[in-house]
Order: C-alpha cells, then sequence, then structure tokens
C-alpha cells in the first residue's frame, strides 16, 4: 500500500452514487505520474477503484475486464454491481496464498478494491475490500488507500443521506481533496465519476499538485 | 484410462451418423416417461416411479431431483449415468454460488451439463449418457424447462416428454397445451398425461412431481423477497392432486 500510495472512496446518494481517486504514482516519496488511472468501468453502472501496488492495479484491471468479457458472452448479460463484487472477492481469496502449481506467484494481488454502481432497481450499492477478498459492505461511504484515516475523517462529517447527484460530487470532491491534503502518499489531482441511471458524470479535480 | 490409445466408441459412419448416440438415445427410449410442462408462474416436471418387483422398497426411489434451490431435473433412461450427471450438476452449481454468491440460472447451468455430455461423446475410452434430462427451472427471467440429450444438445421446450411413451406423451400435450395455463393446470396436465401410458392404476406412490415456481420469503435483513424454488411433490401433495382428477 505505502509503495506506491492512493487515495479512493466511494459515496452513496439519492439514486446514484459516487467513485472518487487521486492520480498521483510515485514510488515512495518520489512521484512519477500524475494522471494515473485507478478507477476502472466495468459495465455502465458499475465502477471498480483499485488502490494499492500499481502493477497489480494494472494486472487486476486486465483480469477482471477479462472476466467480464466473458460473463457477458457465457450469461448473455450485463454482470450486476453485487454480482461483480463478489467475482472480485472470489478472485482475490483464490491468491490468498501460494498455491503448489505457481509457487512463483506467492500470496494475494497487493490491493484493495473498492466498488461502486447501481443495481438493476436503481439502488446505490457500494463495498470496499482487503486484499485477500473480505467484503466490507456499506450504506453510506467506504474509503481505500494510503489515505484512509483522512477520508474516513472527512467522510464521517460530511457524508449525508440522500444526496441529489450534484451535490454528491461536491461532498465526494471536498472529501477526497481534503484527505489527500494529509497524506503525502496521494493526491496530485483527482477524478470523480457520479453513477446514476442515466449515465455517468465525470469530472477531474485539480487539487494542490506540489 | 491408462493406455494412451483410448480411442473414442463414438465414430461417424459412412453415412454420417453417430451410431453410438444413435444407440444412446435408444436406451432413452426405453426408459421411463418423464414429462414437464412450462406453465405462466412455474414449471413441473412429473416422471412415472416403476420398481422391477413390488418387494423394492418404493419410498427409497427417487427420479425427481433438486440441483439447486431453483432448479431441478428428472431423467428418461439409465440411472446410474443421471445420478452421475445430477452430481456433476450439483458441483458446478455450488461452484457457481461460490463464485458470485447467487443460484445459477436455469441456461447456465444447462450448458454446463449440456457440456458434460458432449465430452462424453467425443472422448477416448468413454461411452455417451444413456439419459435425456428435463432441467426445470426459475430465475430472473422467468421459469425455463429444458431437454438435454445424450448427444449433448439441449432446447428450451413449452412441454416435452421423454421415455417409452414419449411419442404418445407429446401428442397430449401438444392438444392440452396452453401458455396461459398456471401452475396447478399444469401439474393438472402433466397427471393426466402420466395417466395415459401408466400400466394399471396412477396413485401417489407409483408417479413423482416436481415444480420450479416464485414464493415469497423474509431474507436475512427480515426484507420480504420473491426467490424461485424447486421442491419435490410429497406423497401426500400429490394424492390430493389425483383425488382433485378422479
Amino acid at each position: 500500500m505505502e509503495y506506491n500510495g492512493s487515495a479512493i472512496i466511494a459515496m452513496t446518494g439519492k439514486n446514484c452514487v459516487a467513485i472518487a481517486a487521486d492520480r498521483r504514482f510515485g514510488v515512495q516519496a518520489l512521484t512519477l505520474g500524475m494522471d494515473f488511472q485507478k478507477i476502472f468501468r466495468v459495465t455502465d453502472r458499475t465502477y471498480i477503484g483499485l488502490s494499492g501496488l500499481a502493477t497489480d492495479v494494472t494486472t487486476l484491471n486486465e483480469r477482471f475486464r477479462y472476466k467480464v468479457n466473458m460473463y457477458r458472452l457465457n450469461e448473455e448479460r450485463e454482470i450486476g454491481t453485487k454480482t461483480f463484487a463478489h467475482m472480485v472477492s472470489s478472485s482475490q481469496y483464490e491468491k490468498r496464498q501460494a498455491i503448489p502449481e505457481f509457487p512463483w506467484r506467492f500470496g494475494p494481488y497487493f490491493v484493495e478494491p473498492v466498488i461502486a454502481g447501481l443495481e438493476k432497481d436503481n439502488t446505490p450499492f457500494i463495498c470496499s475490500m482487503d486484499t485477500i477478498g473480505c467484503i466490507n459492505y456499506a450504506k453510506d461511504f467506504v474509503v481505500a488507500g494510503t489515505a484512509t484515516e483522512q477520508l474516513y475523517g472527512v467522510c464521517e462529517s460530511f457524508w449525508e443521506p440522500d444526496l441529489e447527484p450534484e451535490d454528491l460530487f461536491e461532498t465526494i470532491s471536498q472529501a477526497l481533496l481534503n484527505a489527500m491534503d494529509r497524506d503525502a502518499l496521494s493526491g496530485w489531482g483527482g477524478i470523480v465519476h457520479v453513477i446514476t441511471p442515466t449515465g455517468v458524470i465525470t469530472r477531474t479535480l485539480k487539487g494542490r499538485m506540489d | 484410462m491408462s493406455n494412451r490409445y483410448s480411442f473414442s466408441l463414438t465414430t461417424f459412419s459412412s453415412s454420417g451418423k453417430l451410431g453410438q448416440i444413435e444407440y444412446a438415445l435408444a436406451a432413452v427410449a426405453q426408459g421411463v416417461t418423464a414429462i414437464g410442462i412450462k406453465a405462466a408462474n412455474g414449471v413441473v416436471i412429473a416422471t412415472e416411479k416403476k420398481t422391477p418387483s413390488f418387494l423394492v422398497d418404493e419410498t427409497t426411489l427417487t427420479k425427481v431431483a433438486s440441483i439447486s434451490k431453483n432448479i431441478g431435473m428428472v431423467y428418461a433412461g439409465m440411472g446410474p449415468d443421471a445420478r452421475l450427471l445430477l452430481d456433476k450438476a450439483r458441483k458446478s452449481a455450488q461452484e457457481y454460488k461460490r463464485t458470485y454468491c447467487e443460484e445459477p440460472p436455469t441456461l447456465m447451468l444447462v450448458k454446463e451439463v449440456a457440456s458434460v455430455m458432449q465430452e462424453y461423446t467425443q472422448s477416448g475410452g468413454v461411452r455417451p449418457f444413456g439419459v435425456s434430462l428435463l432441467i426445470a427451472g426459475i430465475d430472473e427471467t422467468g421459469p425455463m424447462l429444458y431437454q438435454v440429450d445424450p448427444s449433448g444438445s439441449y432446447w428450451a421446450w413449452k412441454a416435452s416428454a421423454i421415455g417409452k411413451n414419449m411419442i404418445n406423451a407429446k401428442t397430449f400435450l401438444e392438444k392440452r397445451y396452453s401458455s396461459t395455463m398456471e401452475i396447478e393446470d399444469a401439474v393438472h396436465t402433466a397427471i393426466l398425461t402420466l395417466k395415459e401410458g401408466i400400466e394399471g392404476q396412477i396413485s401417489e406412490t407409483n408417479i413423482e412431481i416436481g415444480i420450479a415456481q416464485q414464493i415469497e420469503t423474509t431474507n436475512r435483513d427480515g426484507e420480504l423477497v420473491k426467490v424461485g424454488v424447486f421442491r419435490s411433490l410429497s406423497n401426500a401433495e400429490i394424492k390430493d392432486y389425483l383425488t382433485n382428477i378422479a
């Protein structure tokens, strides 16, 4: 977690959810990039944020894209948010420990996923996970990365139930920006996706870029 | 199969037929009749229960089996073959549940079973399954009835019959079927169809019925939800249906 650094949050609103992340790519204290993608589209109404080791973030994005594509072809339907979350969880858990057939891949992916999306009936669904896929369901917000402590703090004071998409955007953005300012390993701008039944609103944030 | 020369028994004849598969279908055609009917709000599968001698304890015999919470099956043909497929189907249902934390859709399970049956038509050292299956399930797309054959091909049916009396049963079903029919009617039609082909008196001890339908239950959060459930009817329930008909 501390090697590359990251800050990811997801929040629920009224018939909408938001997911946001910082855009820093660094190696310990050395910042190397300010446009690193940590949130990925799964379906039109499901997004996943991957915090942790950057190489595993990239690998897992590709693995999940493959699995979701296979699911779509096999089942002739889009995967639901909750279903996808459980698929991520079981994919993580199967790498919990080194298995005899693949002794060179030791242990889990060093990634804590955050999943946000709308269910078929437009009810919001968010959850976070540890590196071995233990799911944390929440009705309000979930956080992950090196700035979790700060994120929990701001979310506890900023979040309120039944926020409309625009208000939810403001809340999640302020939560992310303020938490990142108190964490050295994440920051350098942010990105926010607000998922609504009619579409996804994506905006980039400019924070303290130093 | 220890040696490397265990070729597949299922080979094409010069006319393009696969003899082994046709023989497997012949084995099915000798099997005890099983039928399935899809109603507007559920599916019924039913079969005759035949014992080689009246000394057999027929209470231990079950041909209608549940694969997962919302899916069940019945077979015509060789019992032991069907049992192996049932085992595999149950395993694959549990595997699906383990990864997605939800019951498999009927079609996914049917595809899984069908691919096992196909594999046994092309692998070395094995023979095709001597069974046809009727798989009944209910999921978010609604009630579904599938038939899977020894070749591994599968179709969705509104109503179908397999086994000894399939021709007559199908003609009977063609006359009786209506797409607006509800589950209760479908059970009656199923019983009447079996009655046509049964030797001797029909009773709750010599037929089996399974139904897949939506029921209301409370989930672990205490919310009232509708879930698809497959279950076999008890002897008492079958008896009720029989007295209603007579």
